[in-house]
């Protein structure tokens, strides 16, 4: 059953960041960015199967498990989708900060010059 | 051998972290750069030999057997890119030395050149596919970097358009990644290449495979994914432009074709029709789009979509000799654009500017740059004895063969619309005579021998590079085929990978 809801949380997440994405806001950009780096996340999370079974520690003394346990290369995966989105948002950030300087909007309607 | 395999990705590494340390020595930046570049490039061709002759390279990083650990594996395809980003990280490291100004340096331009080097070779390298990713975001930030560094106002609108789709595109590349993972357990691309063919839920993997296409259509500038690119090519310094033009979307390109010939050929009925379709759409919009600009690089720009289009189209026709045009389409097309750029660079250099209207005359001024642009503008359009000739020939054979008409027409007529724009640029920027303007602009700008033998050698070194592949092409052409060759039958890959890990 908690797959029907974080699936459900995973399309909103995607819904809810794609259209803030259209929104020609930068700040609202950002934002839609952030969200649907979530919904990665938790895609990955969800996809990959979720279970009640153990944390995955191998007892000293064996090179396997003894009882099942829960696959942690999702959450390794995830970490590692966190960080990188971590600095991507930084630089993102960093990069339409100094461009509503220049610019003096922050309409990505009006950012046309490249364009012509 | 095996300890050359991480070489490429080590020693952009360590100029990269010396050229932090001399931030603002930019003489040891400088000399880092054209020394670290060129040794890239022999280790690369050195790769190439080995593969070429042994066969596939592989090494399990930190000893973690195959499906476990990240391999790092070459291909013959793996190493022909690698040797290409290595000739071009050589070349525009040179270029830089005299088009760059003092200033970016001293805030990290030679730092992000090497890494964004770094996450190209990664991409090459690697046979697992999260690692991928990595690769790819390890890229993407350092042009984003090198895109925004110096915050000109054109840089940061086309930077904002460039990131925007790019920072899209890995998060498509992630959810895909997810998913896949979720039907296969396992992210090594030899294992999931194993798996695939057996797995059950067929219609589902099929699913994936399209948002992975979509994934790596943006990256590789795709119709109808491509908006980004002539939106932002043009605005950043001329050698970043000419980098980026030369391999940016060659990763997206070489995913595409790493992943459509090992995992997702199941339903070749079904995705590689999609992108047969997609390239020859993909064609005719960048060099339609080409005939509207007035601005060189923006040409040039929508010149590397529709030639995107044509290394696609030998993926989608998925036969030896197709498969074996796009390699050769790659080789031909990352030396010529890389080259056009770099033309294009010399010019700005000395007026300042790349907008048609205010140039020309320069067959007068610059006899030799008038021949370098002649050399790869042709090429570009296909015209024999010249690299892009037999580039186009194969995939046109091929696509006859296959009863193909529509491509083969389509990629005939983009060829011809390719030479309108070639002789839209020549006409204006060398032959018509030169507006008083700029004529006054380079008379301003020194134009010291240094300057000339740093622009003008990497730009004869590609141009011979053109050449030499278009008069004798029988070698290329046979490691093509080897290399196409290879990718249809991975097999030899999968073993590759997974044998060694048995292996104590």
């Amino acid at each position: 059953m908690t797959e029907v809801y974080l699936s459900l949380v995973i399309g909103v997440l995607y819904a809810a960041g794609l259209y803030l994405m259209m929104c020609r806001n930068i700040a609202k950009f950002i934002i839609g960015l952030g969200l649907i780096g979530h919904g990665a996340n938790l895609l990955i999370f969800t996809a990959a199967g979720l279970s009640t079974q153990r944390a995955p520690i191998v007892p000293e003394g064996v090179t396997i498990p003894v009882v099942p346990i829960v696959d942690p290369l999702p959450q390794a995966l995830i970490l590692t989708a966190i960080v990188i989105g971590f600095g991507l948002t930084a630089f993102v950030l960093a990069l339409f900060l100094s461009a509503h300087e220049v610019e003096g909007t922050d309409d990505l309607e009006k950012m046309r010059s490249t364009d012509q | 051998m095996n300890l050359l395999l991480p070489a490429p990705l080590l020693i952009p590494l360590l100029c990269a972290t010396l050229s932090l340390l001399g931030r603002r020595a930019v003489g040891v930046q400088r000399f880092l750069a054209v020394a670290g570049c060129s040794l890239n490039l022999v280790v690369s061709a050195c790769l190439l030999y080995a593969v070429d002759k042994d066969g596939i390279q592989v090494m399990q990083s930190g000893s973690w057997p195959a499906p476990f650990g990240i391999s790092l594996v070459v291909d013959r395809l793996s190493a022909i890119m690698l040797v290409l980003s290595g000739l071009m990280g050589a070349a525009v490291a040179v270029f830089s030395l005299a088009a760059m100004d003092r200033h970016r340096p001293k805030f990290g331009f030679y730092f992000f050149y090497h890494t964004l080097l770094m996450g190209v070779n990664g991409s090459f390298l690697t046979g697992d596919l999260f690692n991928l990713y990595v690769w790819f975001e390890v890229m993407l930030m350092s042009s984003f970097a090198l895109m925004s560094l110096g915050s000109e106002r054109a840089q940061l609108e086309g930077g904002i358009k460039y990131v925007a789709l790019n920072v899209l595109s890995t998060a498509f590349f992630l959810a895909a990644l997810g998913v896949l993972y979720g039907m296969t357990g396992t992210l090594n691309m030899a294992h999931l290449a194993t798996i695939v063919r057996s797995a059950g839920n067929q219609g589902m993997l099929t699913t994936v495979s399209l948002l992975f296409m979509v994934a790596f259509g943006i990256k590789s500038a795709a119709f109808p994914l491509f908006f980004w690119l002539p939106a932002s090519y043009h605005t950043p310094p001329s050698p970043v432009s000419a980098i980026f033009a030369g391999l940016l979307t060659k990763v997206g390109v070489y995913a595409l074709i790493r992943l459509f010939t090992l995992v997702f050929v199941t339903d070749a009925a079904f995705t590689h029709v999609i992108l047969l379709a997609g390239a020859g759409l993909t064609m005719l919009t960048g060099v339609l789009g080409a005939a509207a600009q007035t601005e060189m690089r923006r040409i040039l720009s929508f010149h590397i979509v529709s030639q995107v289009g044509y290394m696609i189209m030998g993926l989608g026709l998925l036969t030896p000799l197709a498969l074996a045009g796009s390699v050769f389409y790659i080789v031909h097309h990352v030396i010529v654009k890389t080259n056009l750029f770099l033309v294009a660079g010399v010019i700005a250099f000395r007026t300042g500017t790349n907008e048609l209207m205010a140039l020309g005359g320069f067959v007068r001024t610059m006899p030799w740059l008038a021949l370098f642009f002649l050399i790869p503008a042709m090429s570009l359009a296909g015209l024999p004895p010249l690299s892009g000739f037999f580039a186009k020939l194969m995939l046109i054979v091929a696509s006859f063969r296959e009863y193909s008409w529509v491509i083969a027409i389509t990629a005939l007529a983009v060829g011809f619309l390719t030479l309108y724009s070639m002789t839209k640029i020549w006409n204006e920027v060398f032959w018509k005579p030169m507006p008083p303007a700029s004529s006054e602009a380079m008379a301003k700008v020194p134009w010291t021998v240094r300057d000339r033998v740093c622009l003008f050698s990497p730009i004869m070194a590609l141009a011979l590079c053109t050449v030499l592949i278009g008069i004798c092409a029988e070698p290329l052409f046979g490691l093509s085929e080897r290399a196409a060759g290879q990718l249809l039958n991975p097999d030899e890959y999968i073993r590759a990978v997974l044998e060694e890990a048995v292996r104590p």
